[in-house]
């Protein structure tokens, strides 16, 4: 103990060489030391940023790699939020340490219209330019599992859509034509991105024993088509014509008086073409879901 | 230690009473910021939400920890105002009282590291690893690099200061064995280890420390006897030299940035050389003026 109290001032004065060496090494021990710390820690770091697919973020939460660097863990969300659904992630959960979620198979986001905990939050972990709750986006819903929906099999369970805070908007029920009995409809439930928040309501509400719609967060439950991709159908609309000049008609080389059906064969050539070419639709059915149907609606 | 306890001359001087008063009052402040924390989640009082890191009191008063402000700033995130004027609160709080005042009348693991430090006492442990005081610098600077490099608060994943305050208030869950972790490494492997050498939290403050106007001194170091009681109790006795001892002409101010103004040096010397003053008493050397009580700063 009483050591290090003699230590420095009693040692004799070492010559300068020997001095820089000593620095040298002693710098280089620590490197070496904290840096061997500093990879763990830099590599459990990279591993935290992967936010479990179950483990949602509360209302204005930035993008994770941002979140991660702006919320300080200290909670006040947690204490605003009125309906205690939000906790810290201790370190054995496989969330980032200290850092507020909610499941929403647990308990989901009441979606309080005046955002108490983006307001309580002191960094702007949960972005303060959010006032509109219903613009909030915790998550995107997915019906995951079509198996087992009871409204894929025909049944009016229709729980996912009743209690949607955004009924009609962010699911709606899409009718078709249940083929298993041939004369009866199936309400299928359709989330569209655009109004969903993710607040897990669905979730939560689903009757199954695993849920059969879950909230994902939304680049996990969303699709991109390429940046060039175009649909057809909508850049006519925007043009308010065809962009391309129409196709002219193929010739066959046709017996006299026949012309060539697309699935029928040859034909008497009395009958026009039944639908011009192009224009074909055969997605019109009317059980289809909303979001399998053209843009035409 | 010896066959007599380290402070045993001085309760025979003063009392046990008078030979415990900053440890006392260290305790009561340590306990007291927690119970403050913890009235809201336990009795539904809130005076105090949030944690060390950032905590608003009666809705009003923002306080931010400037090491946490720092690293995310380091992640290219711009915080609230409100964070900002938090932290601006805290650091000139601590610009006042030493900078490790939050060390030893804050941070809920030096409880830890104190029993760990009295048990080792205790038990006549001596030796473990040796590892410099410096290290907790290069974690520091660690820390930081990991903050810019990852764009997360790194160290928040692993840090015990922060994952003990919050785990008390908002449930503990394993981070019992990390702290179990901490005092077993203060008890066999390295004396002072975590709260003396590894904390960057420690080194962060102790920065702060080397400027700041609240000093230990030994004002009246003409009386003292060489019992050596203050160096075996004190966390940091590197700094107790110069000032007691006037190594190389220096004064009787500590000016250590490391000392963490926990005042066990005063509660323990029969002699009552020490005593808690400014850093401006310096200039009046030999002077020996009365030891001037300081009210103890806490939160």
């Amino acid at each position: 103990m009483h050591k290090p109290i003699i230590m420095e001032a009693d040692k004799p004065r070492k010559p300068a060489a020997q001095a820089r060496r000593q620095f040298l090494l002693d710098s280089a021990r620590m490197a070496c030391g904290v840096g061997l710390l500093g990879i763990g820690i830099g590599l459990y770091a990279k591993q935290a940023k992967a936010l479990p697919p179950l483990a949602l973020r509360p209302p204005g939460a930035l993008a994770e790699k941002d979140f991660l660097g702006a919320c300080v863990r200290c909670g006040l969300c947690v204490r605003d939020c009125p309906y205690d659904i939000l906790s810290l992630a201790t370190p054995e959960e496989p969330v980032s340490t200290g850092t507020p979620y909610f499941v929403a198979r647990q308990l989901p986001c009441e979606m309080c219209e005046d955002i108490p905990c983006v307001k309580a939050c002191p960094t702007g972990a949960l972005d303060h330019s959010l006032t509109d709750i219903n613009k909030s986006k915790m998550g995107l819903a997915v019906l995951v599992d079509q198996e087992n929906c009871l409204n894929f099999l025909g049944l009016r369970c229709d729980i996912c859509y009743r209690i949607c805070p955004l009924i009609d908007k962010a699911i709606t029920l899409e009718q078709q034509l249940n083929a298993r009995t041939g004369k009866h409809a199936l309400f299928i439930p359709v989330v569209h991105s655009d109004a969903c928040t993710g607040c897990g309501k669905c979730e939560k509400g689903c009757p199954l024993e695993v849920a059969a719609i879950k909230v994902y967060p939304t680049e996990l439950a969303k699709g991109e088509p390429g940046k060039h991709y175009r649909l057809g159908w909508v850049e006519k609309e925007k043009a308010g014509g065809s962009l391309v000049a129409p196709d002219v008609q193929h010739q066959y080389n046709l017996p006299e008086g026949m012309r060539y059906e697309s699935g029928k064969g040859l034909m008497p050539s009395e009958a026009p073409p039944a639908v011009p070419p192009g224009s074909a639709a055969p997605g019109t059915q009317p059980g289809l879901p909303k979001a399998l149907q053209g843009g035409k609606l | 230690m010896s066959a007599q306890r380290i402070g045993a001359e001085a309760v025979a001087a003063k009392g046990w009473l008078r030979a415990h008063k900053w440890l006392l009052a260290r305790r009561v402040s340590q306990l007291g910021i927690l119970l403050l924390f913890l009235l809201g989640p336990l009795a539904g009082i809130w005076i105090v939400k949030g944690n060390l890191t950032f905590s608003y009191t009666l809705n009003f008063l923002p306080l931010t920890d400037p090491y946490i402000l720092l690293q995310s700033l380091l992640t290219r995130h711009l915080p609230e105002t409100k964070a900002f004027v938090g932290a601006a609160i805290v650091l000139a709080f601590y610009l006042l009282v030493g900078g490790r005042v939050f060390c030893s009348w804050v941070c809920p693991v030096n409880m830890v590291t104190d029993a760990a430090a009295w048990l080792r006492s205790r038990l006549g442990i001596k030796g473990g690893a040796h590892v410099s005081r410096r290290t907790r610098f290069w974690i520091l600077g660690l820390t930081l690099l990991l903050a810019a490099t990852t764009g997360t608060l790194a160290w928040e994943l692993v840090n015990p200061v922060s994952m003990f305050h919050r785990g008390i208030i908002f449930g503990l869950g394993s981070v019992w064995a990390v702290i179990l972790a901490i005092f077993l490494l203060e008890l066999f492997v390295m004396q002072d280890g975590w709260c003396g050498r590894l904390c960057p939290m420690g080194a962060f403050y102790s920065l702060i420390g080397k400027v700041s106007l609240v000093r230990a001194a030994a004002v009246n170091r003409a009386a003292c006897n060489d019992c050596m009681d203050c160096f075996v109790v004190c966390p940091e006795p590197q700094v107790i030299r110069p000032a007691l001892k006037g190594v190389a002409g220096a004064g009787p101010v500590i000016l250590a940035g490391s000392c963490t103004n926990c005042g066990r040096c005063i509660d323990v010397c029969s002699k009552e050389v020490f005593a808690f003053g400014t850093r401006f008493g310096n200039r009046i050397e030999k002077v020996s003026p009365p030891a001037q009580k300081m009210a103890p700063a806490c939160k």
